[in-house]
């Protein structure tokens, strides 16, 4: 698909026009360095009632100061979307209310995802200070004889006199590295201040400079609960961009193998749910039921959590001869099991004290704020890609999409336990008919895209999973760019947290259930 | 049954012949306490040794299984890691409250453990208002945990302290609203006394619907008191990483870790004397063999049997229950525990002086 | 000169890889024997240090999984002592580096393994820690842990295998059976003496049954 391009003196009329019209989903913002035509943005938007899907895109010539009006306050998630653009490409947004980096040190030097960046060590060395929060002061001197004051002036981001209080990066309950600055008032949060990047490790970056078949490595370690369906995705774009029909025994496998990691992912996700609430037997009944799972994958593809199994053309090995007999035997197994979580966790009366009513998120916020997923279909918005724009076998299998009114904790809790029934019923359904035939169909020995713009998104184990590529026909992309699942997850923390307090934090973030990695990238 | 006080009025009598009064009385204090620490320090290993079997038990694991025979010697090799680990100390922290702090809660622990009737005469504190000293003596146990979170100059330590100050302190009420009751039902404060009373019934079987109602309040108030799930809000290991304990290393976090244990046995074992009998041993009247042959068990084992019955109940619940938040905490104790147990100290006076009990 | 050799239970010495990183260690740390009842403590306090070896609950990414699944039913650490993860830096005895490290997280995890109470020890978990595995072009990740951490032990994988994982664990005691507490020739005391060598963990010997232990 090719975007609609907008000269940047009509962009915020424009995309102010769209929004009016029921663009009402911001799915991501690209930021694209062309070179000499200069810098610029493409926008993702989607009507999510008629199903509209439309690319826009924006282009300013001046690369010393580029400048393009924020659309942040059209759609929510695009303030963190914009600091991303700002902070890969230096684009400022016009208006944005906060344009600070959103990955990288504040003492980072250049633009990494632009064509001009400068790698050299010597310009970004491992710097092992601490890095001073852009909100306080550098501390200075008063004089020689004096003592050395550091001023802890603070701006409007986080007020001057609340209790600041980190959380993160290496903290039991953010999952990862993920870090809030929390402004608190006795218990209760009054700000949060999102601080992303400690686990960015540049993947689109360095795929700029690898073959398609070397990228595929690096999509199962962005989500590795969805290492699966990321590479899924990344395979089916380069699939669908050079033309390649895949057999439908490989369908079968991947949708299988799809559903099978989003057990296994759900799985994890309830563990960590119970744990970061306290209850850790519970979290151990979940490990151990997702190690039936992970046996399954490690038969067949030979790794456990990081599966490297996708291939562009088909899967890279066939499966077993008795994998479907332990596949229903785990479908068998996992049924049982899910009576056994509720009773000890779910229907517990403190598990629903603490989730029920807590950290809720409206209808619309969760449309714009872009949150797919689990969450969003807690909050009654249908954004399965699965349904919606449907691949692999998803329209000749017969399944529910689990969607849920309050939006609250709880109601995302039972999303994901009641996806784990619909996912073992779309697999019971396709496990006895895999039909016979290749696995894998023949490509040619270098892979090349021809020219143009690709995206394809498939629905990962959190959220909607979207691949963008721009090539011009070379063996590596122009540019790729993974959408993640969990930043706009993040990025409506701040909204959902009014008024909670620092436990209802821990709820919120085990529910919304993001994965470092994958927001990094 | 088997009466401790003649060996230790022995030894007592002994001492005094060969030695003036002054003296030996200092000996038998330094033996009195050299016997309380070892025993405290003995149950501590066993504790947490039965803690992490049961925890495993419950989670599908083995727990520790390779140092020594079933793990047995597990504990001891902690303890001589924890032994010579490094003791930090910390910049812009209140050194003197802060190397204080873990102190004060093993002094506490320690010397309601003391109080603890183990048999017969087996006890080394014991005097008229001995449930009143009890209740003291556990409730500064929250200084040393309010001063360890004030002192470490850390913001989680911080929160974790305050948390634990208003949780405490709150449950400090229902657990002497519940003694109350057994007070009233029994008429005396010596716990010796106390147990004594029981050897024809235990006080849940005799003061009934209020007995019971008070020994649920009292293990619920009991677990907030030891500050372990699902009240363990002021360690809250996913929310404030280990609470007030945060920047304490080597063995002043050893002294906080084996008094939550001991404070949990405590509470275990003032639960087992005050309503399951203390070291009586189980009597059912009219069956007169069965009570013969129940004597015949001494009293250190019923006591200890009872206690780590108690402590398994709540083992049971720590490692199920998720955790509460610091309102519903609040709001439980003051919402709930408190008016029933007003109302229980009410029926149970009603019914001492109706003479409704057995 | 015959030398105590560390012993891990129901695996013989012979079938650990890398001996001889230890062996040249344990030459370096006993040239100058020291007398028996010293010895003997310090004995005590290895198999004390050893087996209990609590880690901080550190992980940056995929290893990060693999570390829980360490410690959860099937294959479940405690049964070694490793029993509790610690979330204060402060109480924990080891730090296993389990992921990427990344420019941004670099002083985060140097602070982090400062703020750690002596006797520590550093694992690097993971092709990532080790040297930036599949990520070691990139222009904000550590290529390698051990750039600013002295690690003790590497394990690598993309993620390793919680046997692998066990597997390093054990390495670990056995370089720390090895240790002198008193003395001069303290390991840590004076790393500038004696080189803090790693053992690198390759090829994990099948061990006993015990692995698949479950319930």
């Amino acid at each position: 698909m090719n975007p609609e391009f907008i000269d940047i003196n009509d962009f915020r009329a424009r995309m102010e026009t769209l929004r009016r019209t029921g663009m009402n989903f911001l799915r991501d913002i690209i930021g694209m360095d062309w070179g000499e035509e200069g810098l610029g943005a493409i926008y993702s938007l989607e009507n999510t009632s008629t199903g509209q899907v439309l690319q826009t895109a924006v282009r300013c010539c001046d690369r010393e100061k580029p400048s393009i009006p924020t659309v942040c306050d059209l759609w929510s998630v695009a303030e963190l979307y914009e600091r991303e653009v700002y902070d890969f490409f230096g684009i400022h947004f016009a208006g944005h209310p906060d344009m600070r980096r959103l990955y990288l040190r504040n003492d980072w030097v250049g633009h990494p995802l632009r064509k001009d960046y400068n790698e050299d060590e010597a310009i970004n060395p491992i710097r092992m200070e601490n890095e001073i929060p852009e909100d306080v002061q550098r501390p200075y001197e008063l004089a020689e004889d004096a003592e050395m004051e550091i001023s802890d002036k603070l701006t409007n981001k986080i007020h001057g006199d609340q209790y600041i209080i980190n959380i993160g990066p290496q903290h039991p309950a953010t999952h990862g590295v993920l870090r809030f600055r929390l402004a608190l008032d006795g218990e209760e949060i009054r700000k949060i201040d999102i601080h992303c990047g400690y686990i960015h490790r540049g993947i689109e970056k360095m795929s700029e400079k690898m073959t398609y078949p070397q990228i595929l490595a690096l999509t199962d370690r962005l989500d590795y609960l969805s290492a699966h369906q990321n590479r899924h995705a990344l395979c089916m774009c380069i699939e669908k961009a050079m033309g390649i029909e895949i057999t439908d025994r490989t369908q079968y496998i991947r949708t299988i193998m799809d559903e099978l990691q989003r057990i296994d992912s759900h799985l994890l996700f309830l563990s960590c749910a119970a744990m970061d609430l306290g209850a850790i037997t519970t979290f151990i009944y979940g490990f151990r039921d997702r190690e039936k799972i992970l046996d399954i994958f490690e038969e067949v593809t030979g790794g456990r959590l990081i599966q490297n199994y996708n291939t562009i053309g088909g899967v890279q090995y066939d499966i077993t001869p008795d994998f479907a007999k332990k596949v229903k035997e785990f479908c068998q197994y996992q049924k049982g099991k899910l009576q056994e979580y509720n009773d000890v966790f779910t229907n517990n009366i403190i598990t629903r004290k603490r989730m029920i009513g807590v950290g809720i998120l409206s209808y619309d916020d969760a449309i714009s704020y872009g949150c797919t997923g689990g969450t969003g279909r807690a909050s009654g918005w249908a954004c399965d890609v699965r349904k919606r724009h449907p691949y692999a076998l998803y329209d000749k299998v017969d399944f529910k999409e689990i969607i849920y009114k309050n939006g609250d904790c709880y109601d995302r809790f039972l999303v994901r336990l009641d996806e784990i029934v619909e996912s073992i019923h779309i697999i019971e359904q396709l496990i006895d008919n895999i039909p016979e035939g290749d696995y894998k169909v023949k490509t040619k020995p270098i892979i090349r895209i021809p020219e143009g713009r690709y995206s394809a998104s498939v629905e990962g184990s959190r959220g909607e999973f979207g691949v963008f590529i721009e090539s011009k026909g070379d063996k590596s992309p122009y540019r790729i760019k993974f959408r993640p699942m969990g930043l706009p997850l993040v990025a409506a923390m701040h909204k959902i947290l009014k008024g909670a307090k620092i436990a209802d934090l821990i709820a919120i973030g085990a529910t919304l259930d993001y994965v470092i990695p994958d927001i990094d990238r | 049954m088997f009466d401790f006080s003649t060996i230790t009025t022995a030894i007592d009598q002994f001492l005094h012949s060969v030695l003036p009064s002054q003296a030996a009385l200092l000996v038998e204090c330094i033996l009195v306490a050299l016997c309380a620490v070892l025993a405290y320090v003995m149950l501590a290993i066993v504790m947490i040794f039965m803690e992490r079997k049961v925890c495993a038990a419950f989670q599908c694991r083995l727990g520790p299984m390779r140092v020594g025979p079933w793990g047995l010697l597990q504990v001891f090799a902690d303890v001589f890691k924890m032994l010579i680990k490094e003791i930090i100390s910390i910049k812009n922290s209140d050194k003197v409250l802060y190397n204080l702090a873990p102190y004060l809660v093993v002094m506490s622990s320690v010397l309601t453990f003391s109080c603890l009737p183990f048999a017969k005469g087996l006890q080394v504190l014991d005097f008229n208002i001995g449930v009143f000293f009890i209740m003291a003596a556990s409730s500064f146990g929250v200084l040393g945990i309010l001063l360890a979170g004030w002192s470490s100059n850390n913001k989680y330590s911080m929160i974790g302290a305050v948390r634990s100050g208003a949780q405490m302190i709150s449950y400090e009420l229902s657990i002497g609203l519940c003694i109350l009751s057994i007070v009233a039902l029994s008429g005396t404060m010596q716990i010796s006394e106390l147990v004594a009373a029981q050897a024809d019934g235990w006080f849940i079987f005799r003061g009934h619907i209020p007995a019971f109602v008070a020994f649920i309040i009292y293990l619920i108030a009991g677990n907030a008191e030891t500050n372990r799930a699902p009240f363990d809000l002021p360690e809250a290991e996913s929310e404030l990483t280990a609470g007030f304990h945060t920047e304490y290393s080597g063995m002043h976090f050893g002294f906080f870790y084996v008094a939550e244990f001991m404070n949990l046995f405590i509470v275990a074992g003032i639960a087992s004397t005050l309503f399951l009998g203390g070291w009586t041993p189980l009597h059912i009247s009219g069956f007169d063999s069965f009570n013969t042959i129940m004597d015949y068990i001494p009293g250190v084992v019923w006591f200890l049997g009872k206690t780590f019955f108690v402590i398994w109940l709540l083992m049971w619940v720590r490692w199920t229950f998720p955790r509460l938040r610091i309102d519903q905490v609040v709001s439980l104790e003051w919402k709930y525990l408190v008016p029933i147990g007003l109302l229980n100290l009410l029926i149970m006076t009603l019914c001492v002086v109706m003479g409704w009990t057995f | 000169m015959e030398m105590k050799k560390p012993a891990i239970k129901s695996i013989p010495y012979e079938e650990f890889k890398d001996n001889e990183t230890l062996e040249k260690l344990l030459n370096e740390l006993n040239k100058e024997r020291t007398n028996v009842i010293v010895g003997k403590l310090d004995d005590i306090i290895n198999w004390g240090r050893s087996n209990s070896l609590w880690s901080l609950t550190f992980a940056t990414s995929c290893c990060g999984i693999e570390f829980m699944a360490v410690g959860a039913a099937r294959y479940d650490f405690a049964r070694f002592g490793f029993e509790v993860t610690r979330n204060s830096p402060r109480q924990a005895d080891l730090i296993m580096v389990a992921g990427t490290i990344t420019h941004k997280m670099a002083p985060v995890l140097k602070r982090l393994y400062d703020q750690m109470a002596e006797p520590k020890y550093v694992v690097a978990v993971g092709g990532c820690a080790i040297s930036g595995g599949p990520f070691k072009g990139s222009y904000h990740v550590l290529n390698g842990v051990d750039k600013i951490l002295p690690v003790d032990v590497y394990i690598p994988g993309c993620p390793p295998r919680p046997e692998a994982m066990l597997y390093g664990m054990m390495q670990l005691q056995r370089k720390v059976k090895i240790e002198n507490f008193f003395g001069d020739k303290n390991r840590k005391h004076n790393s500038n003496d004696i080189p803090n060598e790693p053992i690198i963990v390759t090829n994990v010997p099948i061990t006993p049954n015990e692995n698949s232990e479950e319930q």
